[in-house]
């Protein structure tokens, strides 16, 4: 026999070894551990997705987060009102109006000051619009990690409508920095309204192109009905919310229940909910809630009142004492700002609760018993995105 | 036109679940504060924690579980890090001032449920001594408060007795500190100086004033 | 030897070279053809988008492009790969399309082996071999995500293959003859119930074995709505994870040839191969030597943008419902398409 060189023997070895390891741990109980590590083409994002398989099914299934973490609320601490809303338009980067709202929201409130209408409801457009945004692109997203790929370019073509008419009006697509304590930056360009429209028909016409490809496909039925159940107690008791919680049929909706200002109820629309609870109702649930957004857009923009853009502020805002909550139905489910002043230029400790940080939690719950492709279809429903979670 | 003295508004919806919390309770309700119309503060004893979730959800249904979080009421002793180093550090203010509900201890853990039939949504603070940083877990009472718990321990330090799996969320797993204490600096603040300050390095000199300056210096 | 080809004898070495250098025209040619005007443009008009436009007119020189940029990467095994397993999992994928194509007739003369009795029962034989090149890649590849997708693709070609035989043997039993030539020229001279102007396509009497035929293929080939192996979003790519430069460029281009072969295997004997029917043309003249090819290739042109059309349209199945599809629906569609075509042939 020749000699074998080192690297031949190492070679050797370490295939014995490999061909050893692997089947260790396929006789040991746990089963075999599978990362689907913070770079993955299924989590939206740097999240970590460690998944014990017994062949292909889920024993069990932890999601690992932080490694997107900013240390937001310990940012705030030594920020400025205005300051802050730069800060927090990052925490859900595809619908980021909505994230600087409830917290403008919550200062106005210990200011006890009132937006003027006009402001009010140019901010509820743009919330909305914001929620086609990022609504929109979920669509695109789950047929794309089903299978689909096709439909995911649809969604970011058609986005664009949308992300266009942000830009005109805030000169900023993803970042728009537009909110201020007592109304808006600045007023809407000429000829805004009429684009806006037409892009809300062509969003309409996206969705219905969404409808028979995606949604009426077999294959994605058959993929996605009956997988990842959420009941509804399961899902109040974990504080998942947004359209998780409609599509587990549990009728809330924190633009018609809790109002806190914005122009939702000057108009006429519905709540979306669905009964069934799995994958197949939270897609379904959020393609309704894009028509619905559209509509609202529709009216208001049909009714939207003269006036002031903004409210008689002083220079320098200093927040009097105490401490507020507020949130709002976001794309992504409910965030909340618990903002406590102490009368400084800034906050004193601000509470950002996050959708997704729940949402996200639910995960083990949910995945138990599961194989491994669906998963990839429970992750790409329940709809997180990375900045949510980790802040 | 004469103004006549407000009376002040009773928001009766919310009133109700004090009353209910404290007959409920009965001792363990040691602060509340309602700001009508809008939201409602109840602070309880740090034994009665675990109980007072239970009754919340049960008996006051507030199924929903939003978030649970500490506040840290020491004021920073770091001030902005707006001030040039060359000034004197002012000095800390270390009175402890809480907010609604009232508070006697530093740290205090909030939580905040909702109510989807009633509408209403519930502060609960609790109040936690400096030596004894330890609180009863929500687990059994509401399950998603298991990341919570888990932020709150490793931000504030704070420890959940009967949770199972206290680790680390967001920080890797030797990092040492709880940052969101207050007196944990923000380092980014002490690396770089604040970049709003004016002069705080000396303006770069042309050679005659050099010159003069280390002449100056000889002497 | 054969007959002179134009004209012209040669020796035996004179013949085989050419024929060795046709095969790999056959095969290379429709293969980037597929890649090109599938993959990079059909694919991005589908989309929305313009695909590659930068490289020769149009983008059509992407793929050379592309050839040269695999064949300068570091050949990079993986630390704890099988590494003699490793390097040879795509030469067995590449080996078993070139030997499928070598038994497909591009032409009266245009065959790589003359009077090749065996015909279709080789092909099917030979296009399982890649199965097993499959397999290796994804356990040597000391990865998880190959293991996982290596598996599935075993479970998935092995199901998928007995729909392919089956809805063969229904053109089998009409054309009378395992032989391609014979099979092509069945259906040039056949007439469909005394109507001749058309000859007799098994397209219109095997419909459903075509249709089985066709999904089976989309399997075997791992395209979607079968591509649990690759499943990009959740295997990263399957089986084909730890491989780069010029194994994956086997792969890529292994992947697009058997589908030029699948498409050729399909349209030789559903849509009649080479040839036009008899009554338009004769179909011994030496013209066909030139024509049968490009006739071959539009027809393989046809079958292979539908299977493109599909994978780019529909999602993908779990595997379970995969294995649940061809146990369950297809393999008893097509023994019955065996029953019905068996009980017809007696009849008529």
């Amino acid at each position: 026999m020749t000699a074998l060189t080192e690297r031949q023997q190492l070679a050797y070895a370490n295939a014995q070894a490999a061909d050893g390891r692997v089947n260790l741990e396929f006789e040991t109980d746990e089963g075999m551990t599978l990362n689907m590590g913070p770079q993955h083409p299924a989590t939206h994002g740097t999240l970590r997705i460690v998944v014990k398989l017994d062949g292909e099914e889920v024993i069990s299934c932890e999601p690992v987060m932080g490694y997107m973490h900013r240390g937001y609320e310990k940012l705030t601490e030594v920020r400025t009102y205005p300051q802050v809303t730069t800060l927090i338009n990052r925490i859900d980067w595809l619908g980021s109006f909505a994230n600087e709202v409830p917290f403008i929201l919550a200062a106005e409130k210990l200011m006890d000051i009132e937006a003027p209408p006009r402001a009010q409801w140019i901010r509820t457009v743009l919330f909305e619009l914001s929620r086609i945004a990022n609504i929109s692109l979920f669509v695109g997203d789950m047929a794309l990690h089903i299978g689909a790929i096709s439909a995911a370019f649809y969604a970011f073509r058609d986005r664009e409508y949308v992300l266009n008419q942000i830009e005109a009006a805030t000169g900023g697509r993803f970042h728009p920095n537009f909110d201020r304590i007592g109304g808006l930056k600045d007023d809407l360009p000429k000829g805004w309204i009429a684009d806006t429209k037409a892009s809300m028909e062509k969003i309409r016409d996206f969705c219905d192109e969404m409808e028979t490809l995606v949604e009426g496909n077999e294959i994605f039925q058959a993929r996605t009905r009956g997988i990842g159940v959420i009941p509804a107690d399961v899902a109040l008791a974990y504080g998942m919310t947004g359209a998780n919680l409609r599509a587990s049929g549990v009728d809330w909706d924190l633009r018609r229940d809790q109002p806190v200002g914005l122009a939702w109820n000057e108009c006429d629309w519905n709540v979306v909910t669905h009964p069934d609870g799995d994958s197949f109702a939270r897609f379904w649930v959020r393609l309704q809630e894009i028509r619905e957004s559209t509509k609202i857009v529709d009216q208001l923009l049909d009714g939207l009142p003269a006036g002031p853009i903004m409210a008689k502020v002083p220079r320098i805002i200093k927040v009097p004492e105490g401490e507020a909550w507020v949130a709002t139905e976001n794309p992504l489910g409910e965030m909340g700002y618990y903002v406590v002043s102490k009368g400084d230029l800034g906050p004193f400790r601000v509470k950002i609760r996050t959708a997704s940080f729940n949402n996200v939690a639910v995960i083990p719950w949910v995945t138990r018993g599961v194989y491994v492709p669906d998963v990839v279809t429970i992750l790409a429903s329940l709809y997180f995105i990375l900045g949510d979670i980790d802040r | 036109m004469e103004e006549t003295p407000e009376a002040p508004e009773v928001d009766e919806a919310r009133q109700a679940v004090i009353d209910k919390l404290t007959e409920e309770l009965g001792e363990a309700v040691v602060g509340s504060h309602i700001r009508p119309g809008d939201d409602v503060w109840v602070r309880v004893t740090a034994e009665s924690w675990r109980t007072a979730g239970l009754v919340v959800r049960d008996h006051l249904s507030f199924r929903a579980f939003e978030y649970l979080s500490a506040i840290d009421w020491l004021p920073n002793p770091y001030g902005k890090n707006e001030d040039a180093p060359t000034d004197p550090r002012p000095e800390p203010n270390t009175d402890i001032v809480t907010g609604y509900a009232g508070g006697d201890t530093r740290f205090q853990v909030i939580a905040r449920v909702q109510s989807y039939t009633s509408k209403l949504g519930l502060n609960l603070k609790v109040d936690l001594p400096d030596d004894d940083l330890s609180l009863a877990t929500w687990l059994p009472v509401y399950a998603g408060v298991n990341w919570h718990e888990r932020e709150v321990h490793e931000m504030f330090g704070i420890t959940f007795t009967g949770h199972p799996y206290l680790q680390n969320l967001y920080l890797p797993g030797e990092f040492e500190g709880h940052p969101l204490r207050k007196d944990f600096p923000l380092l980014a603040r002490f690396v770089k100086p604040w970049p709003g300050i004016v002069d705080v390095e000396p303006m770069p000199a042309s050679d005659d004033e050099a010159e003069a300056e280390t002449e100056e210096a000889a002497e | 030897m054969s007959a002179p080809i134009f004209g012209i004898e040669l020796s035996y070495w004179q013949e085989t070279v050419l024929r060795s250098v046709g095969i790999l025209a056959a095969v290379l040619l429709p293969a980037g053809t597929f890649v090109y005007l599938f993959l990079f443009k059909m694919v991005s008009f589908m989309q929305s988008r313009l695909g590659p436009m930068e490289a020769g007119p149009f983008g059509s020189m992407q793929l050379l492009a592309e050839v040269g940029k695999f064949l300068q990467k570091e050949d990079i095994v993986p630390e704890r790969a099988d590494r003699k397993l490793f390097k040879l999992a795509p030469y067995l994928v590449v080996a078993t399309v070139l030997l499928v194509y070598l038994a497909v007739p591009f032409g009266p003369q245009m065959t790589f082996v003359t009077n090749f009795d065996g015909g279709i029962f080789y092909v099917l034989a030979v296009s399982s071999i890649s199965a097993l090149g499959v397999l290796l890649a994804g356990w040597a590849s000391a990865n998880k995500y190959s293991l996982i997708g290596g598996l599935r693709a075993a479970g998935q070609l092995i199901a998928y293959e007995l729909p392919m035989v089956l809805a063969v043997i229904g053109v089998v039993i009409q054309a009378g003859t395992l032989n391609m030539s014979g099979i092509v020229s069945a259906q040039a001279n056949g007439a469909i119930f005394g109507f001749d102007g058309l000859g007799n396509p098994y397209f219109f009497t095997q419909i459903i074995g075509f249709c089985i035929f066709m999904i089976a293929v989309q399997a075997e080939l791992g395209q979607t709505p079968f591509d649990m192996p690759i499943a990009e979003s959740e295997l990263v790519t399957g089986y084909i994870t730890e491989y780069s430069g010029l194994r994956f460029l086997l792969f890529f281009i292994g992947e697009f040839a058997s589908a030029g072969a699948f498409a050729a295997v399909a349209a030789t004997l559903f849509l009649g191969g080479w040839a036009v029917p008899a009554a338009w043309a004769d179909l011994d003249s030496a013209i066909f030597n030139l024509l049968g090819p490009i006739i071959m290739l539009t027809k393989m042109m046809i079958l292979g943008g539908l299977i493109f059309f599909v994978r780019f349209t529909f999602p993908r199945f779990r595997e379970d419902q995969l294995q649940k599809l061809a146990w369950t629906v297809l393999i008893p569609i097509s023994l019955a398409n065996i029953l019905a075509t068996t009980i017809l042939k007696v009849a008529f």
